[in-house]
């Protein structure tokens, strides 16, 4: 690999990957704002990188360089023979080619910093292939995650006939107002998704409460108190929530039709508990092994038995790890979806999730099935971002469940 | 004098203590056995069933009382009738309270009896499909009306009382759910594209999540956000992000198409979720992409806990970027990689909802979970889908044996 230890083979070659890498990234994001055609070219693109990450390597001062690639992007980019080819308005044309040269200038530039045209070092080399591979993926996993969360949002507020003329058109007009919003206050006046909210609401807050009442006291027992058969049994916990849930769910859903309980919001209360214990549990054990045991021994050696230490010195102590656990075990049940859709039929007793799986059908136009995920996944969202400290904490405290 | 010894067994405390941790998780055993273990032992059982879906209404006598005839041919109507055409009730009885308006004329019918207004039937054994009607004889009593005693009589509900063999309870075993399921080429095929789902699945999401930790492993501005934002897809209900990808990957109005037509990368739409194997290797790269920000999280979490002492000493001794990550970080990750490549390994092969959103087990993605669900509630045999869930059940202990043997150790789980 030697030969590639040199400023003119390493730039060109860095620059040629980057440049493509960027074409095809401004492409992309154009033509899902705009919904015209924007393409990059290969070969063109491939060339004009390569000479891009030259010019980057020459030792000049930052400025220069970043102008001279700058320039030698926008002028080919608008000219028609650049490294992306476009049919839009002129509007969107130029912006296109300005911010893909500004871009390509200013980050070959960053990539290729302190490497000389000359030979190089293994450092010099490796950094700037790490640099290279860094941005490429902030790009990349940024664009994973938020092309599909920007369809589901945009295909909600447009008409299906106008989505299937152009499926890239996600141009809102803005002229429409509030009309904008019409799958929104259709699925809330014509199909209970009010209702649907409030039972998901409920149903996740009781499965919270029953399910730390239950864990509790079970983790604080597996985690501090020595009885015979402890080690089995914080295995047993771990072996159960390795159980797949379809496994479970046919006798289950055995049991609920022979009782009745099926097609009840009663027995959905009484089952997502179930679902959710062994997690608290493994969560919650984690945690109290980790509070000093010296405080509670203070505790007891003041007079307080086993209950009141619990009650007065652990619980208190454990507050952030309760809120991560409440926090997960509420996003569990918010996103159950399997018990839900074989344990309900009637519309009048649907979770959320449930509601959002009978849209699912050729008669409901897209832009309301799309609705009806954004509105199930908004409330974890912001509940999530306002609270993703606890979040993590708690998922790599204990969990890995998906 | 007496020589000091160490205390044998159990001493007060320890038993006290011992007894008050089984009282605080009495609840949660009893709880967890009721809805998992019991499940377990049922799957079992049914397994071994010849069961459909139908069959989890027991047989049992269906009755309907009403007056009929005028006049001197005035009768009460019982009809009886088994709900089943294959099983037969065994003890069959009629309790009835006949109205005081109507007397009692001529024979009642064989196996009846009549103390007073009481009024039962002892029918013994309904054949299967037996449907019958019963007719008693009466006429109205002084100064009754006609409709009042038609009202009075079909008023007072009749009981009826029989004893069903049921399927789900009786000792009718057969192997034949084991023999179906692994009949054939399909098992094998189901086997391979669960094989399939599940190695790769979990090396990619371990993959990227690597690869994602990497690049949030230093501190620089808006790195929370970035942090939270790649948590989106793991945060997101699983039913919203499938059937929007359903949607992005539609062939007929779906984003990806339309971009890369345009793009020239195809020239005709793209059936993403619709053909073999195309439909498998989406549904797998869903699978990474849903839940690459778990593994990315408990990487990034033992990254951020290695002693950058280590790094400065390979510093001083020149090592490059490349070689500190080969030699020192992913030597120090290993034990979260293995971890999390097994647990993630067990939860992915017991994943359902994912691929049944996507594509529904068409296409030729039918992993062993969703082979469950099509074996129980599509073809309504629900004997054979037991019996797919004790495969799955028997490859989890398997997987789970290996995990206590091997991986435990090295994280103290």
């Amino acid at each position: 690999m030697s030969f590639l230890r040199f400023g003119y083979v390493t730039g060109p070659a860095i620059g040629a990957l980057w440049m493509f890498i960027l074409a095809t990234t401004v492409s992309i994001t154009m033509s899902f704002a705009t919904g015209d055609a924007f393409r990059p070219s290969l070969i063109i693109a491939l060339l004009v990188g390569a000479i891009c990450g030259a010019v980057a390597a020459l030792e000049q001062e930052n400025r220069i360089k970043i102008a001279i690639v700058a320039v030698l992007v926008f002028v080919l980019t608008t000219v028609g023979i650049g490294p992306m080819a476009m049919e839009s308005s002129i509007l969107s044309e130029t912006f296109a080619a300005i911010s893909l040269a500004l871009v390509m200038g200013w980050s070959m530039v960053a990539i290729m910093k302190e490497v000389p045209i000359g030979p190089l070092n293994r450092h010099e080399t490796e950094e700037a292939w790490i640099r290279f591979l860094t941005g490429f993926g902030y790009i990349f996993f940024t664009a994973i995650v938020l092309i599909p969360f920007y369809v589901m949002v945009m295909t909600s507020l447009k008409s299906q006939s106008a989505l299937l003329q152009n499926p890239l058109d996600f141009s809102l007009d803005l002229e429409k107002g509030w009309a904008l919003f019409r799958s929104y206050h259709e699925l809330f006046r014509d199909f209970n998704f009010g209702t649907y909210m409030w039972t998901s609401f409920f149903v996740s807050v009781l499965t919270v409460i029953i399910t730390l009442a239950f864990s509790i006291p079970g983790a604080y027992a597996v985690a501090r108190l020595r009885f015979r058969g402890q080690k089995a049994f914080s295995r047993s916990i771990l072996l159960i929530y390795m159980v797949p849930m379809i496994v479970l769910a046919l006798p289950i859903y055995i049991a609920f039709s022979v009782t009745g309980l099926r097609n009840t919001v009663i027995g959905i209360i009484l089952i997502y508990p179930v679902t959710t214990i062994p997690v608290a549990l493994y969560m919650l054990q984690g945690y109290f092994r980790g509070l000093p045991a010296e405080v509670e021994e203070a505790g007891l050696m003041d007079g307080l038995n086993r209950l009141q230490v619990i009650w007065k010195i652990t619980l208190p102590l454990a507050l952030p790890a309760l809120a991560s656990v409440s926090l997960y075990v509420f996003m569990i049940a918010w996103n159950e979806f399997l018990l839900a859709f074989m344990l309900l039929d009637d519309p009048s007793k649907f979770t959320l999730t449930r509601g959002v799986a009978m849209l699912n059908s050729s008669e409901i136009p897209r832009e309301h099935l799309m609705a009806g995920a954004v509105i199930a996944t908004v409330p974890v969202m912001v509940l999530f971002l306002g609270l993703e400290k606890f979040m993590t904490k708690g998922l790599t405290a204990g969990s890995v469940k998906g | 004098m007496s020589v000091a010894t160490p205390p044998q067994g159990q001493g007060p405390l320890e038993k006290r203590e011992a007894r008050l941790a089984w009282s605080l998780l009495f609840p949660t055993i009893t709880i967890v056995s009721l809805v998992v273990i019991l499940p377990l032992l049922a799957i079992f059982w049914i397994s071994f069933k010849p069961i459909g879906l139908a069959d989890l209404r027991p047989p049992a006598p269906v009755l309907r009382e009403s007056l009929r005839g005028s006049g001197d041919d005035l009768r009460i109507e019982y009809r009886l009738r088994n709900s089943s055409q294959d099983t037969e009730i065994t003890d069959v009885v009629i309790l009835d309270t006949l109205p005081e308006s109507l007397i009692v004329t001529g024979d009642l019918p064989a196996g009846c009896n009549l103390e007073g207004l009481a009024f039962t039937c002892d029918l013994g054994t309904l054949e299967p499909g037996y449907n019958e009607r019963l007719r008693v004889p009466v006429m109205l009593a002084d100064g009754a009306n006609e409709d009042a005693a038609e009202e009075a009589a079909e008023g007072s509900e009749p009981e009826v009382r029989g004893d069903a063999d049921s399927i789900l309870t009786n000792s009718e075993f057969t192997l034949e759910n084991f023999a179906r399921v692994f009949d054939g080429d399909e098992f094998w095929t189901v086997m391979w594209v669960t094989i399939f789902y599940t190695v790769v699945g979990t090396v990619g999401a371990l993959l990227f999540g690597l690869f994602a930790a990497m690049l949030l492993n230093k501190s620089f501005r808006g790195q929370g956000i970035l942090r939270g934002l790649y948590l989106f897809p793991y945060v997101a209900p699983v039913i919203a992000v499938a059937f929007t990808w359903v949607n992005l990957f539609d062939p007929f109005s779906g984003s990806a198409n339309a971009l890369l037509l345009q793009m020239g990368v195809t020239t005709e739409t793209i059936n993403f979720f619709g053909q073999r194997p195309l439909a498998l290797i989406m549904v797998t790269v869903f699978e990474i992409w849903r839940y690459f920000p778990l593994s990315f999280l408990f990487i990034l979490a033992r990254m951020q806990s290695i002693d950058t002492d280590m790094y400065e000493a390979a510093d001083m001794d020149g090592a490059s970027p490349f070689q500190k990550f080969w030699y020192l970080s992913l030597p120090m990750l290993l034990g979260i990689l293995s971890v999390l490549f097994l647990l993630r390994f067990i939860w992915t092969f017991n994943k359902f909802d994912d691929i049944f959103l996507l594509t529904g087990g068409n296409a030729g993605t039918r992993t062993l979970t969703v082979n469950v669900y099509e074996q129980a509630f599509a073809i309504s045999n629900i004997g054979a889908g037991a019996a797919v869930a004790v495969v799955i059940f028997g490859c989890l202990l398997a997987f789970s044996f290996f995990f206590f043997r091997f991986i435990s150790r090295e994280e103290g789980l």
